[in-house]
């Protein structure tokens, strides 16, 4: 199903009108209504796939020689560019979502939800509201801000893509929902004192740019329900034609070494029932086929052995008289 | 039979058996007993039940129990146990010991202590308890699951709504204390009488009461307006009993006036007790020691009638008044479905620790498995690196992480434990109980009663009762007493016609140019009528003499009542027994009037003749004895001992050689009337010759001087005088069925219900009660077990077990399928052969016979006894019994059954106050058991079985997220929508339809009565419906749970939306099922179940409204995508289908009587849109007299 905006017509004949003097008065006003050009919305049901190119990297990014020991690669200042390339199976239209994915990676652990600082976040004045974020409240004697495990360990690959050499942008803006940026992300609270521990977790911030246009962060932060995930990393607003070969330059920067997580990049296409996941449709369809059988299951039954409503002699001290 | 009554005989010539001395059983008379008992008490034997908060006695067989107390009420007040009044002294009475102050405080808190009594009483339930032990678990750093206020705010709630109520029930108790501390009293204070307020009355003043004024506390009487020092009162707020009582000063105080002379003396009287019908005490005036009884003493709380003034000196004030000491409430019991309930709280428990187990082994082995990476893992980071010096971080080590996971765990999971259903429960059930006081169909319009709801916890228990054990007298009679016949000398006159319809031929009494006559009419034998006018036959004389006996031996007080007519006056009977009033009024009718009774003399008039007679002595009646006898000075200077009695006792101290034809005539007779339903007395009496009356007279004084053992001394003079009596005659008195008994036993029996009879009738009254109340039916085989010995009552039983077993083999091999009822067994059993057949190993036959039966009647039975068989069946049976009674013989037995019923009548108030519930009429018991028993069972049993689901579910949620967050205990759900998950998201629609649901309508349920079977057959609630719900809980939580799961899984959705989404799935769901299963939809429901799911909507908005929680917004972003909505859909439907489906199929093809009778209603209200009103099963042969 598609449905567009409401369309307005630009070269109607009403407009053509109204542009002429007006000499005839019993002419009656000019109505949309009355014309039948109200807006609509034009459904058509017309199959929508859901293209994705799932692209699973955290082993093939790591040279061969170190893949004994990732986690000493990964903890190493070495370089750590990868190169990857993508073929597209089919025209993926736009705007195209570059995700990444994580599996195994427990965002909903306790120890990890709860460490953070809403107030902080919000208020500048709450700077040194930290105390539900430790271990990673403070550095140096100072209150970190944002403080907390979670924006401590702020996802730190990047990717670039280049198609037939040209660059494809990746848009970044507006990845995150506009009520954490307005609401939630104070506009005037910047990040102070972050990752200056010994332990560095992840991503830095850029130092004057306000949290409420880290969208990276903002995106991190809302914390997944599920060990498997995805977060939103930017769009490409152009179509990828099938056959299309992208070449992805990324930085392969996230230990998910520690724990034997996954990392994928996904690039993804939308459908109104949100990324490509057929479970939805198949339990209908289940469910659906279930319903229909046992209806027809109990229309055979019922013509066979029918029972009359409300008969008082099938009443039990009816059927076996004396016991009751 | 004859055999029976003449072992009886015996047994009363003989020194009395302990049982028949203390049983008090005697129907026929134990309301003049119970009521003598009343006047005298402290020398006739207390019937247990007036010991109103004392559990009964363990014994139920009545050897030995009693007896102790009778003897005890003999023994003199030890000084050490004693309270001294000083009479007019109230500074010395108070100088030893500060007595209690008048002022009384029903109030149970006050500003201070408001808080911490009221919380200590919440606290007293046990889930209250577990609830807040989590509350503080949750306060502890390491545990912190919910947030502070999240954790705190269901029991704050609670606690909340509890205090508020209790603190507006006290805040009214404090007003009615402080209107009525403040009354005014007339108090003898500086030789002059002064207004006092009530609360600063001390013990030992000198109190002045007028005319209709209530008493401001218990007070010996010192004199009165009366010359003889009577004083009238009617003790309606304390018993009920709206007949005025007499009460006398003493002669040695009655002439006194304080405003005149200084009294002086000492009382010294009982410590204070609750029996508000004894009291002892002694007085010391002018030197001389008067014994003081019951008779004596004006409690708080009456109202003085009849009497200008009277002077008493209080004795108990305020809270140590015997109105105030049996203030006390209703014992409380449990449903059993409560005690079910309970039994499958315990396997929640065990579940609940199970899932808190898995939680946590899991997430040890999970420690295990990653041991090495917890320092890197950015969701862990065991570290703390912030600090100099590196340490753990929140990691106390492997075996005390699972510790905490699993106490954790207990919390989040905590509302597996159905905390809000004790409170839902205790709403349903004031809901419940507002249903049922309201019903017009339970009001008594005679009296003007509503049903009352006593006990407000066992409202369902009235959906199961498969006994039910009934008084005779005042539950299935009216306990109206009305004079029917008598035999006077061997001559039988029955021949009572219907009034006659002119006024005027009701005897009337010309005095002084005034007419009195009797303000109740007796229909008249023409016979008798014309023989009492004629003084010169020997017949004449003998009626003469029966119907003075009638007028002259009793305690009633006539009182004049002025009528619109000057000329006419009416004369009020006033007395405490029924049975007398009816013989007065009867003595009246036929000629006999008595005008005037002071406490020396009265006055009759007979046939138009004013005589007066000296009433020289009075002995009164006593359950012992079984009998009261009055000796007379007759206006021709004779003397005369008239004496009346229950023909047990009375025959043997009738001299039976005398005239032995008349005896015997008589005995036929009152064979008879008894096996007419009527209730006997017989009458005698004797001529005293001088120096016989001399000797009484001498004996009789020193004994009612005495000052030890008075009354054992008085009733040695009683049984001398009361021998070789010459036999007067029997009355018969009329106690008709209430209306509908007959129709109400008929439905209580197709109910499946057993009704019994326990009486302490004759057994021929029994018999006689049992047929024409339908009880009994001519269909049925009978087995009557009266014994005297333990040996006979073993084999009687012996021999009942075998009849039973071969008519039930003998009904089998004919009844098959024939359509024929089986033989129905009626048993018949009496007091004495109980005596012997109660805790002994006789009991187990007993109860395999009685429960072969299909009716048994006990007769003469005590009220031990009473209990004692309620008892039996209880515990064997494992059966619920209802006991219903209203008299204070009965109170035993309605404390003992499950269900305890008091009929508010003409007994009193006792059964009342020791019910569960009261109503005005037998009948009513049908429409109470069929009707809201049922109502109630069902609505209870669905509403705790869908109590358990709903928490369950939400626990299930909650559980599987635990597997995907490594055993952490995050919820996705947040911390307040948890929290109101049970209070408001839910709770509403279950209370509502525990209140308003009705399976099936009152007219379907009063015709088929068998539909109450449903309930004895626990067939509402029951161990497989309980896993069968356990096990559609757990699919509905897959179904819940795993939905959204699988739909969003490897997608961005963070916590707090698919937590949103869960909360609302799980809510809509729960309600949903709710939906499917409520029969009928009143505006109110569909209000509660869409009013639920809307807040609902709106609670998670606010909640997501709020920037400060990580969840903000998340709800209106989920909510703006299709898959949320698909999401809800599908776990709608997947959720409920099975249940949908099992539902009908079980509905359409294994329909259980339920289905099919709501069926027919639906049917048939289509087909006939009449609304034709059923009432009970009609019964057309008019019950048998």
């Amino acid at each position: 199903m598609n449905s567009n905006s409401p369309s307005t017509s630009a070269g109607g004949p009403g407009s053509a009108d109204s542009t002429a003097p007006r000499r005839n008065s019993k002419r009656p006003k000019y109505s949309r209504f009355t014309q039948q050009e109200l807006p609509a919305c034009k459904p058509i049901l017309t199959p929508k796939w859901v293209v994705e190119i799932i692209d699973r990297y955290e082993t093939d990014c790591v040279p061969l020689d170190s893949r004994n020991d990732k986690v000493g690669f990964i903890q190493s200042p070495q370089d750590k560019t990868c190169h990857r390339n993508l073929t597209v199976p089919k025209r993926m239209k736009r705007p195209i979502y570059v995700y990444y994915q994580l599996d195994n990676f427990y965002q909903n652990h306790r120890r990890y939800v709860k460490s953070r600082s809403d107030q902080q976040l919000r208020n500048p004045g709450d700077e040194g509201d930290t105390s539900a974020c430790e271990p990673e409240d403070t550095a140096h004697g100072m209150p970190i801000v944002p403080c907390g495990l979670i924006a401590w360990s702020l996802f730190n690959d990047t990717y670039n893509f280049t198609r037939n050499d040209q660059l494809v942008t990746i848009n970044k803006t507006g990845i995150s929902w506009k009520s954490d940026r307005d609401h939630k992300f104070g506009k005037n609270v910047y990040p102070r004192n972050f990752q200056n521990n010994t332990l560095v977790g992840g991503a830095h911030l850029v130092a004057n740019k306000s949290l409420s246009e880290q969208e990276d962060l903002i995106v991190w932060m809302r914390t997944a329900a599920l060990p498997t995930f995805r977060k939103l990393y930017g769009k490409i607003e152009v179509d990828l034609q099938a056959g299309d070969v992208i070449n992805v330059e990324l930085q392969n920067n996230y230990n998910t070494y520690s724990f034997d997580g996954k990392k994928k990049l996904v690039l993804s296409t939308t459908s109104w029932l949100g990324g490509k996941n057929d479970f939805l449709g198949i339990a209908y369809l289940v469910v659906g086929g279930l319903c229909f059988f046992l209806s027809l299951v109990f229309t055979i039954i019922y013509l066979v052995k029918p029972r009359k409503l409300g008969d008082p002699s099938y009443l039990s001290w009816n059927r076996n008289p004396g016991g009751h | 039979m004859d055999l029976n009554l003449n072992s009886q005989f015996e047994s009363g010539n003989s020194p009395l058996p302990d049982f028949i001395r203390n049983s008090s059983s005697q129907r026929s008379t134990s309301s003049i007993q119970s009521i003598y008992s009343k006047t005298s008490g402290g020398h006739a034997v207390r019937e247990v039940g007036f010991e109103l908060g004392s559990k009964p006695s363990v014994r139920h067989g009545s050897r030995g129990a009693d007896s102790e107390r009778f003897s005890s009420s003999y023994k003199e007040i030890n000084d050490q146990d004693a309270r001294l009044v000083y009479i007019n002294d109230p500074e010395k009475t108070n100088g030893k010991f500060e007595f209690a102050r008048n002022s009384i405080r029903t109030g149970k808190y006050s500003i201070l202590t408001f808080l911490p009594r009221n919380l200590f009483e919440q606290f007293h339930r046990v889930a209250y308890i577990y609830f807040l032990a989590i509350a503080i678990l949750n306060q502890l750093p390491q545990l912190a699951v919910f947030g502070r206020g999240a954790s705190i705010l269901p029991l704050a709630i609670v606690l909340f709504v509890t205090a508020v109520k209790d603190a507006y029930e006290d805040f009214r108790r404090h007003r009615s204390d402080k209107i009525e501390n403040n009354r005014l009293a007339w108090v003898f204070v500086n030789d002059q009488f002064q207004q006092k307020k009530w609360k600063d009355l001390r013990v030992g003043e000198i109190i002045k009461v007028s005319a209709n004024e209530s008493l401001p506390s218990d007070m010996v009487l010192l004199s009165t307006s009366d010359t003889t020092g009577v004083a009238y009162i009617q003790t309606t707020n304390l018993d009920g009993e709206s007949n005025l009582k007499t009460r006398y000063a003493k002669q040695e105080t009655q002439m006194k006036n304080p405003e005149k002379e200084k009294i002086s003396g000492l009382i010294k009287c009982e410590k204070p007790n609750r029996n508000i019908y004894g009291f002892q005490a002694n007085m010391e005036i002018d030197g001389k020691r008067v014994s003081l009884g019951p008779s004596n003493i004006i409690l708080r709380g009456c109202e003085l009638k009849n009497t200008n003034w009277a002077l008493g000196i209080a004795v108990y004030a305020g809270r140590e008044t015997k109105a105030m000491l049996n203030n006390s409430g209703a014992p409380s019991k449990r449903s059993r479905l409560e005690t079910k309930m309970n039994q499958e709280i315990i396997y929640l428990s065990i579940f609940l620790v199970i899932l808190c187990t898995i939680v946590s082994v899991c997430h040890g082995v999970w420690l295990r498995l990653h041991k090495d990476d917890l320092v890197l893992m950015q969701f862990y980071r065991k570290k703390d690196y912030s600090k100099p010096k590196v340490k753990d971080y929140n990691y106390y080590g492997w075996g005390m992480e699972i510790f905490f996971v699993f106490l954790m765990s207990v919390i989040v999971f905590q509302i597996m434990i159905p905390i809000s259903l004790y409170i839902s429960m205790e709403l349903v059930r004031v809901g419940q109980a507002y249903f049922m006081i309201r019903d017009d169909r339970m009001l008594d319009e005679a009296s003007n009663s509503r049903f009352q709801c006593r006990a407000l916890n066992i409202n369902e228990d009235l959906g199961q009762i498969k006994y039910v054990f009934s008084d005779k007298t005042g539950t299935l009679t009216e306990n109206k007493m009305e004079f029917h016949c008598a035999s006077i000398g061997g001559v039988d006159y029955s021949g009572g016609k219907a009034l006659a319809e002119d006024e005027q031929t009701g005897y009337l009494a010309r005095v002084d140019g005034q007419v009195f006559r009797p303000k109740m009419k007796v229909k008249v034998d023409p016979e008798l009528l014309s023989l009492s006018k004629q003084k010169q036959t020997d017949e004449g004389r003998h009626v003469h003499d029966f119907f003075i006996a009638l007028a002259a031996c009793n305690t009633i007080v006539p009182l004049t009542v002025e009528t619109s007519d000057p000329a006419l006056k009416l004369i009020d009977y006033q007395g405490e027994s029924p049975d007398e009033q009816a013989l007065v009024y009867a003595a009246a009718a036929y000629g006999f009037m008595l005008i005037e009774r002071t406490s020396g003399h009265i006055v009759i008039d007979i046939q138009g003749e004013k005589q007066r007679y000296n009433v020289l002595g009075l002995h009164e009646f006593d359950s012992d004895r079984k009998r009261m006898s009055v000796i007379l000075g007759c206006p021709d200077n004779t003397f005369k001992v008239f004496v009346k009695g229950a023909d047990t006792t009375m025959f043997s101290v009738i001299d039976q050689s005398l005239n032995s034809n008349v005896v015997k005539a008589t005995e036929d007779h009152l064979h008879f009337y008894s096996s007419k339903g009527l209730r006997t007395l017989v009458v005698g009496m004797r001529d005293l010759s001088a120096s016989e009356f001399e000797q009484w007279q001498s004996s009789y004084e020193k004994a009612s001087t005495a000052l030890m053992g008075r009354a054992s001394l008085l009733r040695k003079v009683a049984y001398n005088i009361e021998n070789s009596l010459s036999i007067l005659g029997a009355s018969a008195i009329e106690d008709k069925l209430q209306q509908g008994v007959p129709e109400a036993i008929e439905s209580l029996r197709n109910a499946g219900i057993k009704v019994w009879v326990l009486t302490g009738d004759k057994q021929e009254t029994a018999i006689s009660i049992g047929h024409s109340s339908k009880l009994l039916t001519s269909k049925m085989t009978q087995i009557v077990v009266n014994n005297i010995s333990k040996e006979s009552c073993k084999k009687s039983l012996e021999d009942a077990l075998l009849m039973c077993k071969k008519l039930t083999i003998a009904s089998d091999a004919t009844g098959g399928g024939s359509g024929s009822r089986m033989t129905e067994i009626a048993l018949t059993i009496d007091g004495t052969s109980l005596v012997h057949i109660l805790d002994t190993e006789l009991e187990e036959q007993l109860f395999e016979v009685a429960s072969k039966c299909t009716v048994v009647l006990c007769c003469r039975v005590a009220p031990l006894q009473k209990a004692g068989i309620v008892a039996l069946m209880k515990n064997r049976a494992n059966e619920m019994t209802l006991a219903i009674g209203d008299g204070a013989n009965d109170v035993s037995m309605i404390q003992m059954a499950d269900v305890g019923i008091g009929i508010s009548g003409q007994e009193g108030r006792q059964a009342v106050m020791a019910s569960d519930f009261a109503m005005g009429q037998f009948r009513f018991l049908v429409p109470l058991l069929l009707v809201h028993g049922h109502w109630n069972y069902q609505r209870m049993s669905y509403m705790i079985l869908y109590n358990f689901y709903r928490n369950s579910v939400f626990v299930l949620v909650l559980f599987w997220y635990t597997l995907f967050t490594s055993f952490t205990l995050t919820t996705a759900i947040t911390d307040w929508s948890s929290m109101l998950y049970s209070v408001i998201y839910t709770s509403f629609p279950t209370i509502v339809v525990g209140i308003l649901d009705k399976d099936l309508s009152r007219t379907t349920l009063l015709r088929y009565p068998q539909l109450y079977g449903t309930g004895q057959r626990q067939e509402s609630y029951n161990a497989k419906l309980f896993w069968v719900t356990i096990l559609d809980t757990l699919w509905q939580s897959i179904a819940a749970f795993f939905v959204p799961l699988i739909a969003y899984w490897g997608s961005d959705v963070d916590g707090s939306s698919i937590g949103d989404l869960w909360t609302i799935a799980v809510v809509i769901m729960v309600n949903l099922h709710l939906a499917m299963d409520v029969f009928r939809w009143y505006w109110i429901t569909h209000a509660a179940i869409w009013g639920s799911i809307v807040a609902t909507f709106i609670c998670v908005m606010v909640i997501d409204a709020l920037p400060s929680l990580p969840g903000y917004w998340a709800f209106f972003h989920i909510a703006g995508t299709e898959l949320f909505w698909a999401c809800l859909l599908g776990i709608t439907i997947a959720a409920l289908v099975p249940r949908f489906v099992v539902k009908i199929l079980i509905q359409y093809f294994g329909p259980d009587d339920i289905q099919i009778a709501r069926e027919a209603e639906k049917v048939e209200n289509s087909r006939e849109s009449r609304d034709a009103e059923i009432e009970m099963n009609p019964i057309f042969h008019p019950p048998r007299r």
